[in-house]
């Protein structure tokens, strides 16, 4: 018994090493990148990492110099518009696979599933030539467009509606509601901790979109934050190091309010859609 | 409001779950529809709600043809076996969920909504999300939103399976009386007999895709179609026997104790006899070679004792006897027969003869 004690103390000793060493490995890069922020550029070239001359100066060179400002409100208005459209369209077609009795229903559900074994990488050519030929190029739209809807996101509100009671469709049939008002007043409300991580789930995708805005973005009146970034990087005066730091600390502040506040919705909404 | 099926037929991919079904329910009326799992009940009264399609036949309500209607506009309200209450809503917006759909003014909701509240008792709950309910204060709610639209039927589908034994009597009498106060017509399904004894004017009783039988619970009980009928009502159930029958004293004979007269002339040798355990009787006989049957089972319920017993050619019935009695397994018995018998045809299964008294 006491062996047993013994090994199971040291087991958890092992464990939470191991712990520590894999979150410093995970936490490290955004510690030195936080901290990098803070240093003034000439210091971080010369490598002079540890000192104590810390300051804001990059951030409020990054907000004052660079069109980082634009590059937020762009990826702002792009991802609510994303989320917005994707909760809208996935709901109401995962509404229409578990509501309404059309032929082929389960061949159309496994048509938009196998979507998902499609990699993005695939469907850019085509995406890029169908937004060119609309003149949709370097606009907030052609950004929107391709992303209106997404495989998953039927995937999992459909599993989420089938998760309620049909007696619930059933009285409210009775009842005379309409698809429509069965819809808003039923569905959605009953599925909420879907929609929400869905609605999560979609702002942060959007928000982190980076190959689709490079392709079709020229200009800065249009383009979101990821690849602003980039370019920030890529022009050739620009080796202010401290500041595109601090630019990148700025464009993940959202991120992390987001899933601050989605968290709970996010965990427990993407295991509901993946236990039945 | 009364309602009329007629050659209601029911097939999915081609296999028919209802053939042939045909009904009339008067106004006011309490109907019951009793059958085993799986026997097509609860299609039939969803056929009649508008919630699935029917494949063959008509149904009216009131003389009218509501084949092509759409569910809301049959005019009438249905109560669930799981409830039917949307969680995120509270009693009162339950109860109201569908005339809002309707768009009927705030007024007449809210004076409904009260009225249907209080019918149900259940006024001081109405904040209330339905995770803080009981199960029977659940199924009053969704009494209360059938209450509350105002139409004239009512369907019921196993509204009290849910609830535990003592509120379903409970429930029972709160129903019936209900449906008289409101002048309702109730369709009621359930596979519980005694639900349908206690509870329905008329009952209908389903199996095997087809109505074995529409009466009164008196009338099923007392005179079963058939069979399968004999068996499902009653309880404990029914002694299902085979005899033999003797043409020159009018008599089946199951053993040498155990025979019943016959009013009628049979044509057969073999028939199948249904005696039900209250009318069966015993005796105690000390002499192990005596008797016809050896004690197996005892079961004291205090007001009725239950004898169960295996007859020397290897049938087993059940005897009810009105008063408590001491007596152990193992021991003889001669079982007779006090009169009252059902001779159903071998083959058909169906009722050929009723004995009644010696």
């Amino acid at each position: 018994m006491e062996n047993l004690n013994q090994w199971t103390g040291s087991k958890k000793t092992w464990h939470y090493l191991l712990l520590i060493i894999l979150s410093l490995l995970i936490l490290g890069p955004f510690i030195i990148g936080l901290w990098t922020s803070l240093l003034p550029t000439a210091d971080i070239s010369s490598g002079k990492l540890f000192i104590d001359n810390i300051s804001l100066d990059n951030y409020w060179a990054a907000l004052t110099q660079t069109p980082i400002i634009r590059y937020l409100f762009n990826s702002l208005f792009i991802s609510i518009l994303t989320m917005i459209c994707q909760v809208f369209f996935c709901s109401l077609a995962a509404y229409a696979f578990v509501f309404i009795d059309f032929k082929y229903r389960n061949f159309y559900f496994y048509l938009v599933l196998s979507t998902m074994m499609l990699p993005f990488e695939a469907e850019v050519i085509p995406n890029f030539q169908t937004i060119k030929s609309l003149g949709l190029l370097n606009s907030y739209l052609g950004m929107v467009i391709p992303f209106m809807t997404s495989a998953f996101g039927i995937f999992m509100l459909r599993q989420s509606f089938m998760q309620m009671p049909y007696e619930l469709k059933e009285a409210a049939d009775v009842e005379g509601l309409s698809h429509w008002q069965f819809y808003l007043k039923g569905a959605l409300p009953y599925s909420k901790l879907s929609i929400y991580t869905l609605a999560a789930y979609s702002f942060l995708s959007a928000w982190n979109q980076y190959l689709w805005p490079l392709l079709t973005t020229f200009s800065d009146d249009y383009r979101p934050v990821q690849v602003g970034l980039r370019e920030l990087q890529s022009q050739e005066t620009f080796n202010n190091w401290g500041m595109i730091q601090a630019s990148a600390a700025i464009i993940v502040i959202p991120t992390l309010i987001v899933l601050y506040f989605g968290q709970h919705y996010f965990k427990s909404g993407l295991n509901e859609g993946a236990v039945k | 409001m009364s309602i009329e099926f007629k050659n209601i037929t029911k097939t999915y991919d081609q296999a028919p779950v209802l053939e042939n079904i045909n009904a009339e329910i008067e106004n006011g009326e309490f109907f019951a529809v009793v059958g085993p799992s799986g026997c097509g009940k609860s299609t039939l009264l969803r056929m009649l709600a508008g919630l699935i399609d029917i494949t063959d036949g008509i149904i009216k309500i009131n003389g009218k043809q509501i084949n092509g209607l759409a569910a809301k506009d049959r005019n009438l309200t249905m109560v669930f076996q799981d409830y039917a209450l949307f969680p995120f809503l509270n009693v009162e917006d339950n109860i109201a969920f569908g005339l809002k759909a309707r768009k009927m003014p705030e007024e007449e909701i809210k004076k409904r909504v009260a009225h249907a509240l209080e019918m149900v008792d259940l006024s001081d709950y109405k904040e209330r999300k339905p995770r803080d309910l009981s199960g029977g204060q659940r199924q009053r709610v969704a009494l209360a939103r059938a209450i509350a639209s105002d139409a004239k039927i009512c369907l019921m589908d196993e509204p009290l399976s849910n609830l535990d034994a003592q509120l379903r009597v409970k429930m029972r009498s709160e129903i019936r009386d209900l449906q008289q106060k409101l002048g309702l017509t109730l369709i009621y399904v359930t596979h519980d007999q005694i639900e349908a004894m206690t509870m329905a004017d008329h009952i209908m009783v389903l199996n095997d895709k087809h109505v074995q039988q529409i009466d009164t619970p008196l009338g099923i009980y007392n005179q079963p179609a058939n069979e399968f009928v004999a068996n499902f009502f009653g309880s404990p159930k029914i002694n299902i026997l085979s005899g033999n029958y003797q043409s020159n004293n009018h008599e089946i004979t199951i053993d040498k104790y155990l025979k019943i007269k016959v009013n009628k002339k049979l044509d057969k040798n073999d028939y199948v006899v249904g005696i039900r355990p209250n009318q069966m009787d015993f005796e105690t006989i000390d002499n192990l070679k005596e008797g016809n049957a050896s004690v197996k089972n005892v079961s004291n319920l205090g007001s009725q004792t239950i004898v169960s017993a295996l007859l020397d050619n290897g049938q087993t019935v059940r005897i009810v006897k009105e008063n408590q009695l001491s007596i152990a397994p193992g021991e003889r018995i001669k079982a007779t027969s006090r009169g009252d018998a059902f001779v159903f045809d071998p083959e058909k299964r169906n009722l050929a003869a009723i004995s009644v008294g010696v």
